[in-house]
């Protein structure tokens, strides 16, 4: 299919980044989908919903979250100075309540009672459920049994705040089969449910609409570097799943054609498919296809099965990409690499024992990134970090791969 | 044209293909014809059915892991088409397995193989604008899925852009059998009469002889789908063109 040739013309769609994105759901959704479209317009034009959502970013999330200069880093590393944007402070621990709580508010005002999610590394059930705290609202959670028994701390954080988790077994249990099972949910209860994607996937409006909410992390880190460096970062580095982080953060700089900017996928444990997630690599990597409502690139056999992915990370593990990260790809206004498993394990242990911050293993993927990159830029160049999310939710992982518990031993 | 339901109601047979293998089902397909299905949708597997239910999500995973591919799926088209000349032929997908063919070079397949129509589940009247391009220069039938929540105004561009027969989803929700077919699916078809003189089939839990009566006083044909994959599922191969043949031969009472 060459995708600009795609669209009827006679009808015409919106939602689309280049030739890629727009909605390729079963025609049961469609009423649901265009009813979101025109409700979240309004909202979008409402300046009390935006009053809303950023006192509740304020005051409840802890936004603006700071610009931080990685002193001890940059100096070890010898090039760049090196920023990081701390999402990883805002609360629940992750960039991922910025769209929860805007998709939730959104919810809440088309009278929507019963909420349900996906999620990969649980980062974004937990902000979901948090959100159903807050508002009042019903939540259902579905979520990969292989992520939930990585991510069981987020699974019993879910259930705490009231959330009932759904384990779903099929394919490779992780995020891509999560989003098929909501939308299985929704298409069955789509009259009285509201679906609150994670990332910028899905069929429009949902890259749209999660870009957006996520828009405030590039919005306050322009500002926040022009006040510290006087001038705008040489690159940022954002690891890429789905792309809702990334994107959030690029957004803003995508006129400064001087900023490079700069993806991070998981590079799992090898190069074949079905070893890592790297939808953007070369060879081995992902082709143009349609997955979960989109059309983007999606790791994929020859015959156009969906391939298992890999990667340390649930967050990243993921076939397919937001759609307009495909468009910033082709484009190359954005550039993207990867960044195996064990890099990202060892930047997470650089990371903590030089500036004291534990990452999520999401974001070490983008802090490998930098640590690989820095050295080889000018003292005079800033690099920022889109640092997305905090590790607390990892130590298990980190505990097994990082064999803390015969450390531990022998400090005893 | 293959599509025409003479009998009324007529029936319209959903097979996963590859499910347990291909031989088996091409017989299975043959049985059901002799036994007065209407038009087959062979199902191509596809590896993340996010709109079916359980019984089809399984028969697609086991399809799948038997590296069942679109070719293999044109291929018995084809052969049914040669052995059965009158039935008609639908070929039913999820629409990455035909865009990684190329949809030109997949209409051109499908139309060689003999098919009548295609139905891709999850593609919608707005983006179709290539696919019907192609389905017009091949003389195939794009067959669009109609639900009970779409508003009259996409009622009215799903009956414009369809051929062969309109596909009206008895119920919100993903493929699989309930107890009774839903107030839904009347009021439905009523409301596509109005913008269509195709037929209109309906489809999504229909699984016996009463919901097929039930059908009959509103619709054209009604569509079986996960009845047949299940109970293909819990037959041994070699018995399950002979129990297809039956069940569908019982269908119309």
């Amino acid at each position: 299919m060459s995708a600009a040739t795609m669209v009827n013309p006679a009808i015409g769609v919106a939602g689309r980044f280049g030739a890629y994105g727009g909605r390729y759901v079963p025609e049961t959704l469609m009423a649901a989908l265009e009813e979101l479209e025109a409700a979240y317009a309004e909202a979008e034009a409402d300046p009390a919903f935006h009053a809303e959502l950023d006192g509740l970013l304020h005051h409840y999330c802890g936004r603006p979250t700071p610009l931080y200069f990685a002193k001890r880093l940059s100096e070890q590393l010898g090039g760049a100075k090196i920023y990081l944007k701390r999402e990883d402070l805002l609360h629940t621990g992750a960039h991922k309540i910025n769209n929860a709580l805007g998709q939730g508010l959104l919810a809440r005002r088309m009278g929507k009672q019963r909420i349900i999610a996906e999620t990969g590394a649980g980062q974004h059930g937990v902000a979901t459920a948090t959100v159903c705290a807050l508002l009042g609202l019903e939540c259902v959670i579905y979520m990969g049994d292989e992520d939930m028994r990585r991510q069981e701390l987020n699974v019993y954080r879910m259930r705490l705040l009231g959330a009932d988790v759904r384990g779903v077994s099929a394919g490779s249990a992780t995020l891509k089969d999560a989003i098929s099972e909501a939308m299985r949910d929704w298409v069955t209860n789509v009259r009285s449910t509201y679906y609150i994607l994670g990332s910028a996937l899905g069929a429009h409006p949902y890259p749209t609409m999660v870009r957006n909410f996520h828009r405030v992390i590039g919005i306050e880190a322009r500002q926040q570097v022009l006040e510290m460096e006087g001038k705008l970062p040489t690159a940022i580095v954002a690891c890429v799943g789905g792309g809702s982080n990334a994107i959030g953060a690029f957004y803003e700089f995508l006129p400064d054609a001087n900023v490079q900017l700069i993806g991070v996928e998981a590079g799992g444990r090898g190069t074949a498919l079905g070893e890592h997630a790297a939808r953007f690599q070369t060879a081995g990597g992902g082709v143009p296809g349609v997955l979960q409502g989109t059309y983007s690139y999606v790791l994929q056999n020859d015959a156009g099965q969906v391939s298992l992915t890999h990667s340390v990370s649930a967050g990243l593990d993921y076939a397919s990409v937001g759609p307009e990260h495909a468009m910033l790809h082709d484009s190359g206004r954005a550039t993207y690499v990867s960044c195996n498993d064990a890099d990202a394990l060892a930047a997470t242990v650089t990371l903590a024992r030089t500036e004291g911050i534990l990452p999520a293993l999401e974001s070490a993927h983008a802090v490998a990134e930098a640590i690989r990159l820095a050295p080889t830029m000018l003292k005079t160049d800033v690099l920022m970090v889109n640092l997305s999310g905090r590790g607390d939710k990892d130590m298990g992982i980190l505990a097994r791969e990082l064999n803390l518990q015969g450390a531990l031993a022998h400090a005893d | 044209m293959p599509i025409n339901f003479a009998k009324k109601p007529g029936i319209v047979a959903y097979l996963t293909a590859g499910d347990p293998d291909l031989e088996t089902t091409k017989a299975i397909a043959l049985a059901a014809i002799d036994n007065g299905a209407d038009v087959i949708e062979l199902g191509v597997p596809f590896s993340d059915p996010l709109a079916d239910g359980p019984v089809i999500q399984r028969a697609s995973e086991r399809a799948v892991a038997k590296g069942t591919r679109l070719t293999d799926v044109l291929a018995v088209a084809k052969e049914l088409r040669a052995e059965r000349p009158e039935c008609g032929l639908v070929i039913f997908s999820y629409l990455n397995p035909v865009v990684r063919m190329g949809m030109e070079k997949f209409c051109a397949a499908a139309a060689e193989a003999g098919a009548d129509g295609v139905l891709l589940t999850d593609m919608i009247v707005e983006e179709a604008g290539e696919y019907l391009e192609s389905m017009r220069t091949h003389g195939l039938a794009p067959i669009f899925l109609a639900a009970p929540t779409s508003p009259d105004a996409r009622l009215k561009a799903i009956a414009e852009s369809s051929k062969g027969f309109v596909y009206a989803i008895s119920r919100v929700g993903v493929t699989g059998t309930q107890q009774q077919v839903a107030g839904d699916a009347s009021e439905l078809v009523a409301r596509l009469r109005r913008f269509t003189e195709l037929p209109i089939a309906v489809g999504f839990g229909i699984s016996n002889a009463a919901h097929v009566k039930a059908v009959g006083e509103f619709a054209d044909a009604a569509i079986i789908g996960s009845a047949l994959v299940a109970l293909i599922e819990k037959t041994s191969p070699e018995q399950a063109a002979t129990a297809v043949g039956e069940f569908i031969a019982g269908l119309r009472g």
